[in-house]
Protein backbone atom coordinates (compact mmCIF):
# COMPACT_ATOMS: atom_id res chain seq x y z
CA UNK A 1 0.00 0.00 0.00
CA UNK A 2 1.23 3.52 -0.70
CA UNK A 3 2.19 5.50 2.41
CA UNK A 4 0.19 8.52 1.34
CA UNK A 5 -2.55 9.63 3.72
CA UNK A 6 -4.75 11.34 1.11
CA UNK A 7 -7.62 9.38 -0.40
CA UNK A 8 -8.58 9.95 -4.04
CA UNK A 9 -11.50 11.93 -2.76
CA UNK A 10 -9.25 14.16 -0.60
CA UNK A 11 -7.13 14.88 -3.65
CA UNK A 12 -10.17 15.71 -5.83
CA UNK A 13 -11.49 18.03 -3.14
CA UNK A 14 -8.19 19.89 -2.74
CA UNK A 15 -7.79 20.26 -6.50
CA UNK A 16 -11.31 21.66 -6.72
CA UNK A 17 -10.56 24.23 -4.02
CA UNK A 18 -7.48 25.56 -5.77
CA UNK A 19 -9.06 25.23 -9.19
CA UNK A 20 -6.54 22.85 -10.74
CA UNK A 21 -7.76 20.08 -13.04
CA UNK A 22 -5.17 17.50 -11.92
CA UNK A 23 -1.96 17.07 -9.90
CA UNK A 24 -0.08 16.81 -13.20
CA UNK A 25 -1.36 20.29 -14.10
CA UNK A 26 0.45 21.75 -11.07
CA UNK A 27 3.74 20.98 -12.81
CA UNK A 28 2.75 22.58 -16.11
CA UNK A 29 5.44 25.24 -15.87
CA UNK A 30 8.17 22.60 -16.18
CA UNK A 31 8.65 22.09 -19.95
CA UNK A 32 7.93 18.56 -21.14
CA UNK A 33 11.44 18.32 -22.57
CA UNK A 34 12.90 18.61 -19.07
CA UNK A 35 10.73 15.89 -17.56
CA UNK A 36 11.95 12.38 -17.07
CA UNK A 37 9.83 9.96 -19.08
CA UNK A 38 10.13 6.81 -17.00
CA UNK A 39 13.35 5.35 -15.59
CA UNK A 40 14.30 2.50 -17.95
CA UNK A 41 17.62 1.88 -16.15
CA UNK A 42 15.87 1.17 -12.88
CA UNK A 43 14.91 -2.51 -12.63
CA UNK A 44 11.55 -3.74 -11.41
CA UNK A 45 11.08 -4.17 -7.66
CA UNK A 46 12.46 -7.23 -5.87
CA UNK A 47 11.16 -9.16 -2.92
CA UNK A 48 12.95 -9.03 0.43
CA UNK A 49 14.63 -12.42 -0.03
CA UNK A 50 15.94 -11.46 -3.47
CA UNK A 51 17.26 -8.13 -2.15
CA UNK A 52 19.06 -9.90 0.71
CA UNK A 53 20.65 -12.35 -1.73
CA UNK A 54 21.68 -9.57 -4.10
CA UNK A 55 23.22 -7.45 -1.35
CA UNK A 56 25.01 -10.45 0.19
CA UNK A 57 26.55 -11.19 -3.22
CA UNK A 58 27.64 -7.54 -3.58
CA UNK A 59 29.12 -7.54 -0.07
CA UNK A 60 31.14 -10.68 -0.88
CA UNK A 61 32.82 -8.75 -3.71
CA UNK A 62 34.31 -6.41 -1.09
CA UNK A 63 35.84 -9.34 0.78
CA UNK A 64 37.42 -8.76 4.17
CA UNK A 65 40.84 -7.42 3.23
CA UNK A 66 43.40 -6.51 5.85
CA UNK A 67 43.13 -2.73 5.62
CA UNK A 68 46.03 -0.32 6.20
CA UNK A 69 44.39 2.66 4.50
CA UNK A 70 43.51 5.65 6.66
CA UNK A 71 43.48 8.96 4.79
CA UNK A 72 40.43 10.37 6.53
CA UNK A 73 38.45 7.20 7.37
CA UNK A 74 39.73 4.88 10.08
CA UNK A 75 38.96 1.32 11.03
CA UNK A 76 38.42 1.17 14.77
CA UNK A 77 36.83 -1.45 16.94
CA UNK A 78 33.18 -0.55 17.50
CA UNK A 79 31.71 -2.14 20.63
CA UNK A 80 28.66 -4.25 19.66
CA UNK A 81 26.51 -2.22 22.04
CA UNK A 82 26.92 0.92 19.91
CA UNK A 83 24.81 -0.13 16.94
CA UNK A 84 22.56 -2.30 19.04
CA UNK A 85 21.57 0.84 20.96
CA UNK A 86 21.50 3.16 17.95
CA UNK A 87 19.20 0.89 15.95
CA UNK A 88 16.56 0.76 18.67
CA UNK A 89 13.23 2.01 17.36
CA UNK A 90 13.25 5.07 19.60
CA UNK A 91 16.55 6.31 18.20
CA UNK A 92 16.71 4.93 14.68
CA UNK A 93 16.26 8.12 12.68
CA UNK A 94 18.59 10.53 10.93
CA UNK A 95 16.56 13.62 11.72
CA UNK A 96 15.43 15.69 14.62
CA UNK A 97 11.66 15.40 14.36
CA UNK A 98 9.73 18.40 13.03
CA UNK A 99 8.21 18.98 16.43
CA UNK A 100 11.62 18.61 17.98
CA UNK A 101 10.69 19.20 21.61
CA UNK A 102 8.26 16.26 21.53
CA UNK A 103 11.31 13.98 21.22
CA UNK A 104 13.12 14.71 24.45
CA UNK A 105 15.24 11.54 24.14
CA UNK A 106 16.64 12.59 20.76
CA UNK A 107 17.32 16.10 22.00
CA UNK A 108 19.01 14.80 25.14
CA UNK A 109 21.31 12.60 23.06
CA UNK A 110 22.26 15.57 20.89
CA UNK A 111 22.85 17.65 24.02
CA UNK A 112 25.16 14.95 25.41
CA UNK A 113 26.94 14.78 22.05
CA UNK A 114 27.48 18.55 22.03
CA UNK A 115 28.79 18.45 25.57
CA UNK A 116 31.28 15.68 24.77
CA UNK A 117 32.51 17.33 21.56
CA UNK A 118 32.95 20.70 23.28
CA UNK A 119 34.87 19.01 26.06
CA UNK A 120 37.02 16.93 23.68
CA UNK A 121 38.00 19.99 21.62
CA UNK A 122 38.35 22.41 24.54
CA UNK A 123 35.61 24.69 23.19
CA UNK A 124 32.46 26.16 24.74
CA UNK A 125 29.72 25.13 22.33
CA UNK A 126 29.10 22.51 19.63
CA UNK A 127 26.44 22.18 16.96
CA UNK A 128 24.39 19.03 16.42
CA UNK A 129 26.74 17.81 13.62
CA UNK A 130 27.37 18.51 9.93
CA UNK A 131 27.53 16.30 6.83
CA UNK A 132 31.15 15.19 7.06
CA UNK A 133 34.66 16.44 7.74
CA UNK A 134 35.06 18.03 4.31
CA UNK A 135 31.83 20.04 4.41
CA UNK A 136 32.59 20.99 8.01
CA UNK A 137 35.83 22.67 6.86
CA UNK A 138 33.93 24.51 4.11
CA UNK A 139 31.32 25.69 6.61
CA UNK A 140 34.06 26.76 9.02
CA UNK A 141 35.68 29.00 6.40
CA UNK A 142 32.34 30.68 5.65
CA UNK A 143 31.72 31.06 9.37
CA UNK A 144 35.16 32.60 9.91
CA UNK A 145 34.43 35.28 7.33
CA UNK A 146 31.19 36.15 9.13
CA UNK A 147 32.83 36.04 12.55
CA UNK A 148 36.01 37.99 11.82
CA UNK A 149 34.58 41.46 11.50
CA UNK A 150 38.00 43.07 11.53
CA UNK A 151 38.98 41.41 8.30
CA UNK A 152 37.42 42.55 5.06
CA UNK A 153 39.60 40.36 2.88
CA UNK A 154 37.57 37.09 3.01
CA UNK A 155 40.91 35.42 2.40
CA UNK A 156 41.61 31.99 3.88
CA UNK A 157 44.98 30.25 4.11
CA UNK A 158 44.61 26.52 3.47
CA UNK A 159 47.62 24.30 4.10
CA UNK A 160 48.55 21.78 1.45
CA UNK A 161 48.86 19.31 4.33
CA UNK A 162 45.06 19.47 4.78
CA UNK A 163 43.20 16.42 3.36
CA UNK A 164 43.06 16.96 -0.44
CA UNK A 165 39.35 16.11 -0.54
CA UNK A 166 38.63 18.65 2.20
CA UNK A 167 40.46 21.29 0.17
CA UNK A 168 38.51 20.38 -2.96
CA UNK A 169 35.14 20.45 -1.19
CA UNK A 170 35.97 23.73 0.53
CA UNK A 171 36.94 25.38 -2.74
CA UNK A 172 33.84 24.04 -4.47
CA UNK A 173 31.57 25.22 -1.66
CA UNK A 174 33.02 28.57 -0.71
CA UNK A 175 34.98 30.01 -3.62
CA UNK A 176 31.76 31.01 -5.38
CA UNK A 177 30.62 32.82 -2.25
CA UNK A 178 33.31 35.48 -2.45
CA UNK A 179 36.02 33.70 -0.46
CA UNK A 180 39.59 33.52 -1.72
CA UNK A 181 41.85 30.65 -0.80
CA UNK A 182 45.63 30.48 -0.75
CA UNK A 183 47.46 27.20 -0.51
CA UNK A 184 50.24 27.04 2.08
CA UNK A 185 53.19 24.88 1.04
CA UNK A 186 54.81 22.39 3.39
CA UNK A 187 58.45 21.70 4.10
CA UNK A 188 59.68 18.73 2.14
CA UNK A 189 61.92 17.55 4.95
CA UNK A 190 59.36 17.50 7.75
CA UNK A 191 55.95 17.30 6.07
CA UNK A 192 54.89 20.27 8.17
CA UNK A 193 53.38 23.58 7.08
CA UNK A 194 56.23 25.86 6.10
CA UNK A 195 56.58 28.96 8.27
CA UNK A 196 58.33 30.70 5.38
CA UNK A 197 55.35 29.99 3.12
CA UNK A 198 53.06 31.24 5.86
CA UNK A 199 55.05 34.48 6.26
CA UNK A 200 54.88 35.05 2.52
CA UNK A 201 51.13 34.43 2.32
CA UNK A 202 50.48 36.52 5.41
CA UNK A 203 52.07 39.61 3.90
CA UNK A 204 48.53 40.53 2.80
CA UNK A 205 45.58 40.59 5.17
CA UNK A 206 43.96 37.20 5.75
CA UNK A 207 40.76 36.28 7.57
CA UNK A 208 41.54 32.85 8.89
CA UNK A 209 44.24 30.19 8.95
CA UNK A 210 43.26 26.55 8.70
CA UNK A 211 45.45 24.15 10.70
CA UNK A 212 45.18 20.37 10.28
CA UNK A 213 46.29 18.37 13.33
CA UNK A 214 47.42 15.71 12.71
CA UNK A 215 47.91 16.74 9.10
CA UNK A 216 47.16 14.49 6.11
CA UNK A 217 50.60 12.89 6.41
CA UNK A 218 49.90 12.00 10.04
CA UNK A 219 52.45 14.58 11.18
CA UNK A 220 51.97 16.90 14.14
CA UNK A 221 52.07 20.59 13.26
CA UNK A 222 53.48 23.24 15.60
CA UNK A 223 49.95 24.33 16.42
CA UNK A 224 50.95 26.80 19.15
CA UNK A 225 53.21 28.80 16.87
CA UNK A 226 50.73 28.71 13.97
CA UNK A 227 47.83 29.80 16.19
CA UNK A 228 49.73 32.68 17.74
CA UNK A 229 50.98 33.75 14.31
CA UNK A 230 47.42 34.01 12.98
CA UNK A 231 46.02 35.74 16.06
CA UNK A 232 48.84 38.29 16.06
CA UNK A 233 47.65 39.33 12.58
CA UNK A 234 43.98 39.60 13.50
CA UNK A 235 43.03 36.32 11.82
CA UNK A 236 40.95 33.50 13.23
CA UNK A 237 42.18 29.92 13.56
CA UNK A 238 40.20 26.97 12.20
CA UNK A 239 41.41 23.68 13.64
CA UNK A 240 40.77 20.51 11.63
CA UNK A 241 41.31 17.59 13.98
CA UNK A 242 40.92 13.85 14.32
CA UNK A 243 38.66 13.26 17.35
CA UNK A 244 40.49 10.11 18.46
CA UNK A 245 43.80 11.95 18.52
CA UNK A 246 42.39 14.51 20.96
CA UNK A 247 42.45 11.89 23.70
CA UNK A 248 46.25 12.35 23.60
CA UNK A 249 46.94 15.71 22.00
CA UNK A 250 46.36 19.18 23.38
CA UNK A 251 42.78 20.26 22.58
CA UNK A 252 42.51 23.11 20.04
CA UNK A 253 40.98 25.32 22.73
CA UNK A 254 44.46 25.39 24.31
CA UNK A 255 46.52 25.99 21.18
CA UNK A 256 48.84 28.97 21.57
CA UNK A 257 48.06 31.82 23.91
CA UNK A 258 44.38 32.12 23.03
CA UNK A 259 43.31 28.80 21.48
CA UNK A 260 41.66 28.07 18.14
CA UNK A 261 38.40 29.85 17.28
CA UNK A 262 36.57 27.14 15.35
CA UNK A 263 37.19 23.39 15.51
CA UNK A 264 35.92 20.95 12.89
CA UNK A 265 36.61 17.41 11.80
CA UNK A 266 35.35 14.06 10.63
CA UNK A 267 33.41 12.15 13.26
CA UNK A 268 33.67 8.74 11.57
CA UNK A 269 36.39 7.38 13.89
CA UNK A 270 33.81 7.62 16.68
CA UNK A 271 31.68 4.53 16.20
CA UNK A 272 30.96 4.70 12.47
CA UNK A 273 32.04 1.71 10.36
CA UNK A 274 34.00 2.14 7.13
CA UNK A 275 31.31 2.00 4.49
CA UNK A 276 32.40 2.88 0.96
CA UNK A 277 33.03 6.48 2.01
CA UNK A 278 30.00 7.12 4.16
CA UNK A 279 27.61 8.15 5.52
CA UNK A 280 29.81 9.66 8.20
CA UNK A 281 29.31 12.87 10.20
CA UNK A 282 31.13 16.17 10.61
CA UNK A 283 31.53 18.02 13.87
CA UNK A 284 31.99 21.69 14.70
CA UNK A 285 32.68 23.45 17.97
CA UNK A 286 33.51 27.05 18.78
CA UNK A 287 33.60 29.74 21.44
CA UNK A 288 30.47 31.46 22.72
CA UNK A 289 31.62 34.74 21.18
CA UNK A 290 31.19 33.21 17.71
CA UNK A 291 28.07 31.12 18.39
CA UNK A 292 25.71 33.28 16.36
CA UNK A 293 27.85 32.77 13.29
CA UNK A 294 27.89 28.98 13.70
CA UNK A 295 25.82 26.95 11.22
CA UNK A 296 23.68 24.00 12.19
CA UNK A 297 21.24 23.20 14.92
CA UNK A 298 21.97 23.55 18.63
CA UNK A 299 20.15 21.83 21.48
CA UNK A 300 20.04 23.66 24.78
CA UNK A 301 19.06 22.66 28.29
CA UNK A 302 16.09 24.46 29.82
CA UNK A 303 13.25 24.05 32.33
CA UNK A 304 9.58 23.63 31.47
CA UNK A 305 6.59 25.47 32.94
CA UNK A 306 6.57 23.11 35.91
CA UNK A 307 10.24 23.67 36.61
CA UNK A 308 11.35 20.28 35.29
CA UNK A 309 14.58 20.05 33.30
CA UNK A 310 14.22 19.49 29.58
CA UNK A 311 15.82 20.12 26.21
CA UNK A 312 14.98 22.47 23.37
CA UNK A 313 16.38 23.67 20.06
CA UNK A 314 18.00 27.01 20.71
CA UNK A 315 19.45 30.00 18.86
CA UNK A 316 17.15 29.20 15.96
CA UNK A 317 17.16 32.80 14.75
CA UNK A 318 20.41 31.86 12.91
CA UNK A 319 18.64 29.18 10.94
CA UNK A 320 17.05 29.07 7.53
CA UNK A 321 13.44 28.77 8.65
CA UNK A 322 13.76 32.14 10.42
CA UNK A 323 16.68 33.98 8.88
CA UNK A 324 15.85 32.90 5.30
CA UNK A 325 18.50 34.04 2.82
CA UNK A 326 20.70 35.39 5.62
CA UNK A 327 20.80 32.15 7.60
CA UNK A 328 24.24 30.96 8.68
CA UNK A 329 23.74 27.88 6.44
CA UNK A 330 21.08 25.39 5.41
CA UNK A 331 22.57 22.59 7.49
CA UNK A 332 20.09 20.53 9.51
CA UNK A 333 20.66 17.24 11.30
CA UNK A 334 20.88 14.83 8.36
CA UNK A 335 23.68 12.91 10.02
CA UNK A 336 21.82 12.50 13.29
CA UNK A 337 22.02 8.72 13.23
CA UNK A 338 25.80 8.72 12.84
CA UNK A 339 26.10 11.44 15.46
CA UNK A 340 24.06 9.20 17.74
CA UNK A 341 26.53 6.35 17.13
CA UNK A 342 29.40 8.70 17.97
CA UNK A 343 27.69 9.71 21.20
CA UNK A 344 27.11 6.12 22.32
CA UNK A 345 30.67 5.20 21.31
CA UNK A 346 32.18 8.03 23.37
CA UNK A 347 29.90 7.26 26.31
CA UNK A 348 30.90 3.58 26.28
CA UNK A 349 34.65 4.19 25.94
CA UNK A 350 34.90 7.17 28.22
CA UNK A 351 37.94 9.44 28.23
CA UNK A 352 40.20 6.62 29.36
CA UNK A 353 38.98 4.19 26.70
CA UNK A 354 39.43 6.75 23.94
CA UNK A 355 42.93 7.45 25.21
CA UNK A 356 43.76 3.72 25.01
CA UNK A 357 42.45 3.59 21.42
CA UNK A 358 44.58 6.60 20.48
CA UNK A 359 47.73 5.36 22.22
CA UNK A 360 47.43 1.86 20.80
CA UNK A 361 46.82 3.20 17.28
CA UNK A 362 49.89 5.37 17.53
CA UNK A 363 51.97 2.48 18.82
CA UNK A 364 50.72 0.11 16.09
CA UNK A 365 51.55 2.67 13.41
CA UNK A 366 55.08 3.01 14.76
CA UNK A 367 55.45 -0.78 14.72
CA UNK A 368 54.09 -0.88 11.16
CA UNK A 369 56.40 1.87 9.93
CA UNK A 370 59.33 0.19 11.69
CA UNK A 371 58.58 -3.17 10.06
CA UNK A 372 57.95 -1.76 6.58
CA UNK A 373 60.84 0.69 6.44
CA UNK A 374 63.23 -2.16 7.32
CA UNK A 375 62.40 -3.64 3.89
CA UNK A 376 64.88 -2.72 1.12
CA UNK A 377 63.36 -0.09 -1.16
CA UNK A 378 61.06 1.31 1.54
CA UNK A 379 61.85 4.39 3.61
CA UNK A 380 60.05 6.72 5.96
CA UNK A 381 59.64 10.05 4.14
CA UNK A 382 59.23 12.41 7.09
CA UNK A 383 61.49 11.91 10.04
CA UNK A 384 59.69 11.90 13.33
CA UNK A 385 56.66 9.92 14.44
CA UNK A 386 53.22 11.46 14.00
CA UNK A 387 49.82 10.21 15.09
CA UNK A 388 48.50 7.02 13.48
CA UNK A 389 49.60 7.55 9.87
CA UNK A 390 52.89 7.91 8.02
CA UNK A 391 54.20 8.41 4.50
CA UNK A 392 56.49 5.74 3.08
CA UNK A 393 58.63 6.27 -0.02
CA UNK A 394 59.05 3.33 -2.40
CA UNK A 395 61.79 2.77 -4.97
CA UNK A 396 59.22 2.08 -7.70
CA UNK A 397 55.68 3.15 -8.70
CA UNK A 398 53.17 2.47 -5.96
CA UNK A 399 50.11 1.40 -7.96
CA UNK A 400 51.44 -2.01 -9.15
CA UNK A 401 52.70 -2.75 -5.64
CA UNK A 402 49.27 -2.01 -4.16
CA UNK A 403 47.65 -4.16 -6.84
CA UNK A 404 49.93 -7.08 -5.96
CA UNK A 405 49.15 -6.63 -2.26
CA UNK A 406 45.45 -6.44 -3.10
CA UNK A 407 45.72 -9.83 -4.78
CA UNK A 408 46.91 -11.09 -1.38
CA UNK A 409 43.87 -9.52 0.30
CA UNK A 410 45.86 -6.64 1.78
CA UNK A 411 44.87 -2.99 1.30
CA UNK A 412 48.36 -1.58 1.62
CA UNK A 413 47.60 2.13 1.92
CA UNK A 414 46.86 5.15 -0.25
CA UNK A 415 48.96 5.94 -3.32
CA UNK A 416 49.80 9.66 -3.02
CA UNK A 417 50.72 10.10 -6.69
CA UNK A 418 47.52 11.90 -7.69
CA UNK A 419 47.49 14.14 -4.61
CA UNK A 420 51.18 14.85 -3.96
CA UNK A 421 53.11 14.03 -7.14
CA UNK A 422 56.04 16.06 -5.80
CA UNK A 423 56.74 13.27 -3.29
CA UNK A 424 57.56 10.72 -5.98
CA UNK A 425 56.38 7.14 -5.34
CA UNK A 426 54.79 7.56 -1.91
CA UNK A 427 52.34 5.55 0.13
CA UNK A 428 50.24 6.75 3.08
CA UNK A 429 49.77 3.96 5.63
CA UNK A 430 47.78 3.69 8.83
CA UNK A 431 47.43 1.15 11.62
CA UNK A 432 44.85 1.43 14.35
CA UNK A 433 44.24 -0.70 17.44
CA UNK A 434 42.49 -3.21 15.13
CA UNK A 435 45.84 -4.34 13.70
CA UNK A 436 47.66 -7.02 15.68
CA UNK A 437 51.39 -7.71 15.63
CA UNK A 438 50.57 -10.70 13.41
CA UNK A 439 48.67 -8.46 10.95
CA UNK A 440 51.64 -6.12 10.74
CA UNK A 441 53.94 -9.06 10.20
CA UNK A 442 51.65 -10.38 7.44
CA UNK A 443 51.80 -7.01 5.67
CA UNK A 444 55.59 -6.70 6.05
CA UNK A 445 56.22 -10.18 4.63
CA UNK A 446 53.83 -9.58 1.74
CA UNK A 447 55.39 -6.22 0.86
CA UNK A 448 58.86 -7.67 1.07
CA UNK A 449 57.91 -10.47 -1.32
CA UNK A 450 56.06 -8.18 -3.72
CA UNK A 451 59.03 -5.81 -3.94
CA UNK A 452 61.50 -8.66 -4.36
CA UNK A 453 59.38 -10.12 -7.16
CA UNK A 454 59.12 -6.70 -8.81
CA UNK A 455 62.88 -6.23 -8.65
CA UNK A 456 63.47 -9.66 -10.15
CA UNK A 457 61.00 -9.04 -12.98
CA UNK B 1 -0.94 53.44 20.73
CA UNK B 2 2.33 54.43 22.32
CA UNK B 3 3.65 57.79 23.42
CA UNK B 4 6.18 58.79 20.83
CA UNK B 5 8.71 61.53 21.61
CA UNK B 6 7.95 64.35 19.23
CA UNK B 7 11.60 65.05 18.36
CA UNK B 8 11.95 61.72 16.56
CA UNK B 9 11.56 60.96 12.89
CA UNK B 10 10.69 57.56 11.55
CA UNK B 11 11.11 55.27 8.57
CA UNK B 12 8.45 52.99 7.14
CA UNK B 13 10.69 50.08 8.16
CA UNK B 14 10.29 51.11 11.83
CA UNK B 15 13.65 52.72 12.58
CA UNK B 16 13.72 56.06 14.40
CA UNK B 17 16.21 58.94 14.19
CA UNK B 18 17.06 61.66 16.65
CA UNK B 19 19.21 64.66 15.71
CA UNK B 20 21.64 65.30 18.57
CA UNK B 21 23.02 68.75 19.45
CA UNK B 22 26.53 67.78 18.31
CA UNK B 23 25.33 67.20 14.76
CA UNK B 24 25.25 63.41 14.98
CA UNK B 25 22.13 61.31 14.57
CA UNK B 26 21.00 58.56 16.92
CA UNK B 27 19.16 55.57 15.46
CA UNK B 28 17.02 52.89 17.05
CA UNK B 29 13.93 50.79 16.40
CA UNK B 30 10.40 51.85 17.26
CA UNK B 31 8.26 50.69 20.14
CA UNK B 32 6.00 49.04 17.58
CA UNK B 33 8.99 47.14 16.13
CA UNK B 34 10.22 45.89 19.50
CA UNK B 35 6.73 44.70 20.41
CA UNK B 36 6.39 42.86 17.12
CA UNK B 37 9.75 41.15 17.63
CA UNK B 38 9.16 40.15 21.25
CA UNK B 39 11.87 39.68 23.88
CA UNK B 40 15.19 40.67 22.36
CA UNK B 41 18.10 38.37 23.12
CA UNK B 42 20.90 39.64 20.91
CA UNK B 43 21.93 42.72 18.98
CA UNK B 44 24.61 42.91 16.34
CA UNK B 45 25.90 46.45 15.84
CA UNK B 46 28.06 47.99 13.12
CA UNK B 47 31.74 48.72 13.72
CA UNK B 48 32.58 52.25 14.78
CA UNK B 49 34.11 54.05 11.82
CA UNK B 50 32.16 52.14 9.20
CA UNK B 51 30.69 54.27 6.43
CA UNK B 52 27.08 53.46 5.71
CA UNK B 53 25.08 54.34 2.64
CA UNK B 54 21.35 54.99 2.64
CA UNK B 55 19.29 51.84 3.08
CA UNK B 56 22.26 49.66 4.03
CA UNK B 57 21.58 46.78 6.43
CA UNK B 58 23.93 47.58 9.29
CA UNK B 59 22.58 45.96 12.46
CA UNK B 60 20.62 42.88 13.45
CA UNK B 61 18.10 42.63 16.26
CA UNK B 62 17.33 39.08 17.33
CA UNK B 63 14.46 37.99 19.51
CA UNK B 64 13.48 34.56 20.70
CA UNK B 65 11.38 34.12 17.58
CA UNK B 66 12.93 36.25 14.83
CA UNK B 67 15.98 38.12 13.63
CA UNK B 68 15.59 41.35 11.69
CA UNK B 69 17.97 43.60 9.86
CA UNK B 70 18.08 47.26 10.74
CA UNK B 71 18.56 49.64 7.80
CA UNK B 72 20.10 53.05 8.08
CA UNK B 73 17.78 55.72 6.70
CA UNK B 74 20.66 58.14 6.15
CA UNK B 75 24.24 57.88 5.00
CA UNK B 76 27.08 58.53 7.39
CA UNK B 77 29.97 57.25 9.43
CA UNK B 78 29.27 55.29 12.61
CA UNK B 79 30.61 57.33 15.52
CA UNK B 80 29.23 55.31 18.44
CA UNK B 81 27.32 52.12 19.20
CA UNK B 82 25.28 51.31 22.28
CA UNK B 83 27.58 48.76 23.86
CA UNK B 84 25.18 48.26 26.79
CA UNK B 85 23.00 46.25 24.42
CA UNK B 86 25.59 43.47 24.25
CA UNK B 87 24.81 42.53 27.83
CA UNK B 88 21.26 43.90 28.10
CA UNK B 89 19.49 43.74 24.75
CA UNK B 90 16.20 43.93 26.64
CA UNK B 91 16.86 47.67 27.00
CA UNK B 92 15.33 47.91 23.52
CA UNK B 93 12.12 46.36 24.87
CA UNK B 94 12.10 48.53 27.96
CA UNK B 95 13.19 51.88 26.55
CA UNK B 96 13.04 51.77 22.75
CA UNK B 97 13.36 55.56 22.44
CA UNK B 98 15.99 56.15 25.14
CA UNK B 99 18.40 53.57 26.57
CA UNK B 100 17.63 51.21 23.67
CA UNK B 101 19.28 53.31 20.95
CA UNK B 102 21.44 51.27 18.56
CA UNK B 103 24.11 53.48 17.00
CA UNK B 104 25.02 57.09 16.16
CA UNK B 105 26.03 58.40 12.76
CA UNK B 106 27.75 61.52 11.59
CA UNK B 107 25.59 62.08 8.53
CA UNK B 108 27.15 62.73 5.15
CA UNK B 109 23.82 63.79 3.65
CA UNK B 110 21.30 66.25 4.99
CA UNK B 111 18.86 64.63 7.37
CA UNK B 112 16.11 66.91 6.08
CA UNK B 113 16.62 65.71 2.55
CA UNK B 114 15.29 62.22 3.01
CA UNK B 115 11.63 61.26 3.17
CA UNK B 116 11.15 60.52 6.85
CA UNK B 117 7.94 60.46 8.83
CA UNK B 118 7.16 62.77 11.72
CA UNK B 119 6.09 61.23 15.01
CA UNK B 120 2.41 61.82 14.26
CA UNK B 121 2.71 60.47 10.72
CA UNK B 122 4.39 57.36 12.07
CA UNK B 123 1.66 57.00 14.65
CA UNK B 124 -0.86 56.80 11.83
CA UNK B 125 1.22 54.10 10.12
CA UNK B 126 1.54 52.24 13.41
CA UNK B 127 -2.22 52.39 13.95
CA UNK B 128 -2.73 50.81 10.53
CA UNK B 129 -0.65 47.93 11.83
Amino acid sequence: MPFIPHTDEDVREMLAVIGAPSIEALFDEIPASLRVQGLPEIPAGLGELEVMQLMAARARQDGRPLCFIGAGAYEHHIPAAVWSIVTRGELYSAYTPYQAEASQGTLQTIYEYQTMMASLTGMEVANASLYDGASAVAEATLMAVRANRHSKAARILLPRTLHPHYRAVTLATASNQGLRFEELAYERGTGLTSLAALEACAADEFTALVIAQPNFFGMLEDVDALTDFAHARGALVIAVVNPTSLALLKPPGEWGAKGANIVVGEGQPLGCPLSSGGPYFGFMTTRMEHVRQMPGRIVGGTIDLDGRPGFTLTLQAREQHIRRAKATSNICTNQGLLMMAGTVYMALLGAEGLERVAALSMQRTEELVGALSAIPGVRRVFGRPGFHEAVLGLDRPVAPVLAALGARDIQGGLDLLDYYPELGPALLVCATETKSAADIDTYARALSEVLRAARAA
Amino acid sequence: MSDIPQDLRFTRSHEWLRALPDGTVEIGISDHAQRALGDLVFVELPDVGRNLSVGEACAVVESVKAASDVYTPIAGAVVAVNSQLQQTPELINREPYAGGWLFRLRPTSSVQAVGLLSASEYQVLEAQG
